[in-house]
């Protein structure tokens, strides 16, 4: 296990190299974020000349890359062009997100592996085509057409919940936009777990479960569940990073904000501190919940044994 | 899935006579039916695939001729009529421009559809061939392609998407579709080269290998025709997301831009209004989900009549 562990950290060293260089070279080097500080006035030469030297934009790409890498493993994001540290930025983003993250990873995972077990128990019959019909729907629907006709029927419409997030975002405002965050892949893990499902009802394992007597409940839970969600968990694992990267639609719509919408602020105004540094950490996420489902599976299959 | 009962078990690996028959006399009527055959008899006798195929030819006729349908031109705005609901001959009433609602979410189907078509064809292409081939031959070949797919896992294809085309500030359907396949191949890349190693050790293939039959030979009767089923599925069921990842980003301003009439872009301009003005924003949003679910939903039952193994 842990050679294995060391590998894959490894593995992970040039996926992220190339992932982060890939960004940073569309930011730094395709965009101009000294034009950009100017906005559509001309920068005076002196200054821009200036600007770039102080960002160190007068050097080589790669120097630049390797200058801005080594600044963040040393906890330096650089500041944004706003004078805020990005740092900063991120101390008031990440926790609004992450919260938001969690909400949506326990509707996806709670809502949707009891409808994919519902239908795949129930495999051919009206709940199945019902449950079937209504993941197509949902997957269907883009995330922001869902998130403003949610918002506008509990927020404006009913009056259920506020139809934009407070400032503070505590966990019970943050129920709507965790759903709508989550719908899309609502829809996913409910269609995995009910192929899974479906696919062991017929396994030979939980034939004997059955026929040594065993209470329904217990064959369901212990037998089949367990064997089945493994591919349903190896979903909800790399969908983390997806549903954070998502969360730039999500958190627009209501207001909230995390990392998204610091992101898309920040790539609106080309302000590239914050959009490098906010999309490392997010590809940083994004491989280490892909490393956690890896390590996750040995655990759940003792099959699995990594050398 | 499982309503269809005709040969469970025949199609799933074509012996080395069924492939060969099938590939050298697909028409000859009385030869055992291939994966493909099996696939459209299977396909033919189900309402999901008529109900979304109709759908799709309907869109894509209102894509090349939106004229069928309308007579009113998309651009035809007078900010008089600004935000009002249905009138005599506009159905669904006006946008905050004065723009017929109904007249933007027919002209909106053309960039939702080519974005989506273009997309497919460009990642399917790219990333079968370049998948395709690293599972063939591996070696070094394969370990830097899938060394340069894992790098465009690594970004969520939502965020490059917006980080990518916030840069290029390019705004056509040209500019959208090439980073979209850009995005979007590593995925076909990652299924192509699976189903090329599967393909690759079946018996059939040994054969032809010892047989001396070479290499493109091998790859382009026997693999290709086998390996390719998986890669459309995955392909038709991409389709619908793909045009609902350009109606995203559209809509948060780094997709398509105007002049161009987009369903995104539409959606975006009407979410400010829709305390006053809702039918702005739900006819267009109807009409997208609509697409993006009969793409969707073809995928699906193409998957179904494709993989044998979920009968």
């Amino acid at each position: 296990m842990g050679r294995y562990v060391i590998r894959r950290l490894l593995q992970m060293i040039p996926v992220f190299v190339g992932s982060t260089f890939l960004i940073f070279v569309m930011v730094y080097a395709l965009g101009d974020p000294v034009a950009a500080l100017f906005g559509d006035r001309a920068p005076d030469p002196a200054t821009a000349a200036q600007i770039r030297r102080d960002l160190y934009l007068d050097h080589p790409l790669w120097q630049q890359y390797t200058h801005y890498m080594a600044q963040i493993f040393q906890g330096n994001f650089g500041t944004a062009f706003t004078g805020q540290p990005v740092l900063q930025l991120m101390g008031s983003a990440w926790p609004l997100t992450i919260r938001l993250t969690i909400v949506a990873v326990i509707v996806e995972g709670v809502i949707g592996i009891i409808l994919g077990i519902i239908s795949g128990m129930r495999r051919g019959r009206s709940v199945d085509t019902g449950v079937l019909v209504l993941t197509l729907i949902v997957v269907s629907i883009p995330t922001f057409v869902s998130g403003y006709v949610l918002q506008f029927l509990f927020g404006v419409k009913w009056g259920v919940v506020n139809p934009s997030v407070s400032a503070a975002a505590p966990f019970n405002e943050l129920i709507l936009p965790g759903v709508v965050l989550a719908l899309v892949s609502l829809a996913y893990v409910t269609r995995l777990t009910r192929t899974s499902i479906a696919e062991n009802t017929r396994a030979d394992y939980v034939r004997t479960a059955v026929a040594k007597g065993l209470p329904r409940r217990r064959v369901i839970l212990r037998h089949l569940l367990r064997n089945s969600l493994i591919p349903v968990v190896t979903f909800i694992g790399t969908d983390v990073g997806a549903l954070m990267g998502g969360a730039i639609v999500t958190e627009r719509i209501f207001n909230i904000h995390g990392v998204g919408y610091q992101l898309y602020q920040g790539i609106l105004r080309q302000n590239s501190p914050t959009v490098v540094g906010f999309v490392t950490i997010l590809v940083i996420v994004f491989l280490v919940a892909n490393l956690l489902v890896d390590l996750l599976y040995a655990v759940l299959d003792p099959r699995i044994r990594y050398a | 899935m499982p309503e269809t009962t005709n040969s469970p078990v025949a199609d799933q690996v074509p012996t080395p006579v069924e492939a060969v028959a099938a590939a050298a006399a697909p028409e000859q009527r009385d030869a055992p039916r291939s994966l493909w055959n099996d696939a459209w008899h299977d396909l033919r006798r189900k309402p999901v695939f008529y109900i979304s195929s109709l759908l799709i030819l309907f869109l894509i006729a209102i894509s090349l001729w939106p004229s069928l349908i309308t007579s009113t031109s998309p651009y035809a705005c007078d900010l008089g009529k600004s935000q009002m609901g249905p009138a005599n001959g506009h159905p669904f009433g006006f946008d905050t421009q004065g723009c017929d609602v109904y007249a933007r979410t027919v002209y909106g189907a053309r960039a939702s559809v080519a974005v989506g078509i273009f997309t497919t064809l460009g990642a399917t292409i790219l990333g079968s061939v370049l998948g395709g081939l690293a599972g063939f031959y591996g070696g070094w070949w394969d370990a830097i392609l899938s060394r340069i797919s894992d790098i465009f896992f690594g970004i969520p294809i939502l965020l490059g998407g917006v980080v990518f085309l916030s840069v290029i500030k390019g705004g056509s359907i040209t500019t959208v579709v090439t980073f979209m396949v850009l995005l979007g191949w590593p995925q076909i890349a990652r299924i192509a080269r699976g189903a090329v190693i599967t393909a690759k050790q079946q018996d059939y293939v040994q054969a032809a290998r010892a047989l001396g039959a070479s290499s493109s030979r091998m790859l382009l009767r026997h693999i290709a025709p086998n390996a390719l089923a998986p890669v459309i599925v995955v392909a038709t069921i991409a389709l619908g997301t793909y045009i609902s990842l350009e109606a995203t980003l559209s809509f948060l301003g780094v997709g398509l831009k105007p002049p161009t009439v987009s369903w995104g872009i539409d959606i975006s301009q009407a979410s400010t209004m829709i305390r006053n003005a809702p039918h702005m924003l739900l006819w267009p949003a109807g009409a997208l989900s609509v697409t993006v679910l009969a793409f969707i939903m073809l995928g699906d039952a193409v998957r179904d009549a494709l993989d044998p193994k979920l009968r």
